[in-house]
């Protein structure tokens, strides 16, 4: 590791956020502010209006139009970026598999919030999970280290030529983006070479000596070609994540891969989360270690593509494993990242037991009781043998 | 013609060329036909500024004719006419 002049500063997630913003300095920023996200855009206007930045600072009337102008300057060759929140995330979602499908590989972080209604302005995935089919990478920080050092990542996963698409960077709203966390951010140079220059890649707007129509119909005759050819970009993305997450270790000495695992060798039972909560319950992991108890935990940070065989790896050994779930799949088996991570083990050999608990709604506070009550009735379950009829139950809920 | 396998698409979507929208006659679309009386076009060419679709045809700085293959008859040339020199007609009567 060559010795870099790395500097240990105490900043919230958003400023995080909007310092990695300004050192990767993108040719594009079309956003519109909401809550939580505000101060990303806040801080990075400053950047402009000081002169720091060579950004063109898109001013627009909302996010369908911020997304929209994103798509339109990606597809011209620049390096572009915006950022949002809930209700924000949600009026671009017509525009996100635009994004997608145009293969314009936008980086935007997502400051997690509740979607209404009611209406709400804390902390939740709701928003993202809404996003998750939009053909769209999606990668998950727990603190502001990691929303910081996701966002930098996320330039190169987004513009590596087996690749070229959009990618967000999600973090949790107030916990993570109102908190000032110490981290450890790189020197402006480091950013600027690890990104590398942006370089317009394959056909582009601009290009008018050989011109091409960009977003034509594709109607009964070729649609469906069009969507399996984009299914087959985003399923080979994952060695690109992993390769681009080893080239920053050996930058910065973090580790960053599609999982985070603690203390899962030997656990019993594991509790599987994003964001946040992660912290948390790596607390009460440590908690029940004391007291004899093999309790362990599994980060996601990477969503999209969802890692199936990986996680099916990493969670067969275990007893039981309790999915934490920010959000809600009204309806269905159970939250988002249950249903597909009970369904990635249907063909497995070695199954362990899983339940699923829908948290932290709309900012609700997850406190360490809490996430010893998932690990105690999870246990309990174990023990007796006696699965719940409903497989989710809300945590933390007035009941 | 055969078309192309999913894997024979290139990256994203888009196709070679410009001006791909001149390929579809969108004329048929039409309910309401416009019709110029050129003995009242005066060229002032505020149709040709409104038209959606670039179907007004001119020649020497001239209103010579409307192009009925794109044309979808949205009438707002008629409406903009400062003389009234185009009037909308139901397609089945002009026929």
């Amino acid at each position: 590791m060559k010795t870099i002049n790395k500097k240990l500063i105490a900043l919230e997630g958003n400023a995080a956020v909007a310092l990695a913003m300004k050192q990767i300095n993108p040719d594009v920023i079309a956003a519109y502010p909401i809550t939580p996200q505000t101060e990303i855009v806040m801080y990075f206007s400053q950047y402009v209006a000081d002169g720091v930045v060579d950004t063109e600072y898109v001013t627009v009337e909302s996010e369908h139009s911020a997304m929209s102008a994103c798509i339109g300057a990606s597809a011209s060759g620049a390096r572009v970026m915006t950022a949002t929140s809930s209700q924000g995330l949600a009026l671009m979602w017509e525009m996100m598999y635009i994004a997608s499908a145009a293969r314009t590989p936008i980086v935007m972080p997502i400051v997690n919030r509740a979607l209404s209604g009611p209406i709400n302005i804390h902390g939740d995935h709701s928003d993202a999970m809404g996003a998750r089919d939009s053909g769209w990478i999606m990668l998950f920080s727990e603190n502001v280290q990691e929303a910081y050092d996701n966002t930098i990542q996320a330039i190169r996963i987004a513009e590596d030529p087996r690749v070229r698409l959009p990618v967000a960077v999600n973090l949790d709203g107030f916990i993570t983006s109102h908190a000032v966390e110490v981290l450890e951010t790189l020197p402006d140079e480091e950013v600027k070479a690890f990104v590398r220059e942006s370089k317009p890649w394959g056909r582009t707007l601009l290009d008018v000596d050989n011109p091409i129509t960009m977003g034509p119909v594709a109607l009964t005759d070729s649609y469906m070609e069009f969507k399996r050819n984009q299914r087959e970009v985003i399923d080979n993305v994952m060695p690109v994540i992993l390769e681009i997450g080893e080239e920053f270790n050996k930058l910065t000495g973090r580790k960053y891969s599609i999982y985070e695992e603690y203390k899962l060798e030997d656990a019993d039972v594991a509790i599987a989360v994003m964001n946040s909560t992660a912290g948390t319950t790596r607390v009460v992991v440590d908690e029940l270690r004391n007291k004899g108890i093999k309790a362990g935990l599994l980060k996601l940070r990477v969503f999209r593509p969802f890692p199936y065989k990986e996680l099916v790896e990493a969670l067969s050994h275990l007893k039981a494993v309790a999915v934490l779930d920010k959000a809600d799949s009204m309806g269905s088996l159970g939250g988002p990242l249950f249903g597909e991570l009970r369904s990635a083990f249907y063909e497995a050999k070695n199954k362990p037991l899983m339940l699923n608990y829908i948290f932290g709604l709309g900012g609700r506070d997850v406190t360490p009781d809490l996430i010893h009550k998932a690990y105690k009735e999870t246990y309990k379950v174990l023990e007796t043998g006696r699965i719940p009829e409903k497989l989710y139950s809300y945590l933390g809920v007035r009941e | 013609m055969s078309l192309p396998k999913w894997y024979e698409l290139p990256p994203g979507i888009y196709i070679e060329g410009g001006k791909e929208a001149g390929k579809y006659q969108t004329g048929g679309w039409r309910t309401f036909k416009p019709e110029v009386d050129f003995n009242k076009c005066t060229s002032c060419m505020f149709c040709w500024i409104y038209c959606p679709d670039s179907s007004i045809i001119t020649k020497e700085q001239k209103m010579v004719d409307i192009n009925y293959d794109h044309c979808k008859g949205c009438g707002i040339c008629a409406h903009e006419c400062p003389v009234k020199a185009i009037s909308m007609l139901e397609e089945e009567r002009v026929l």
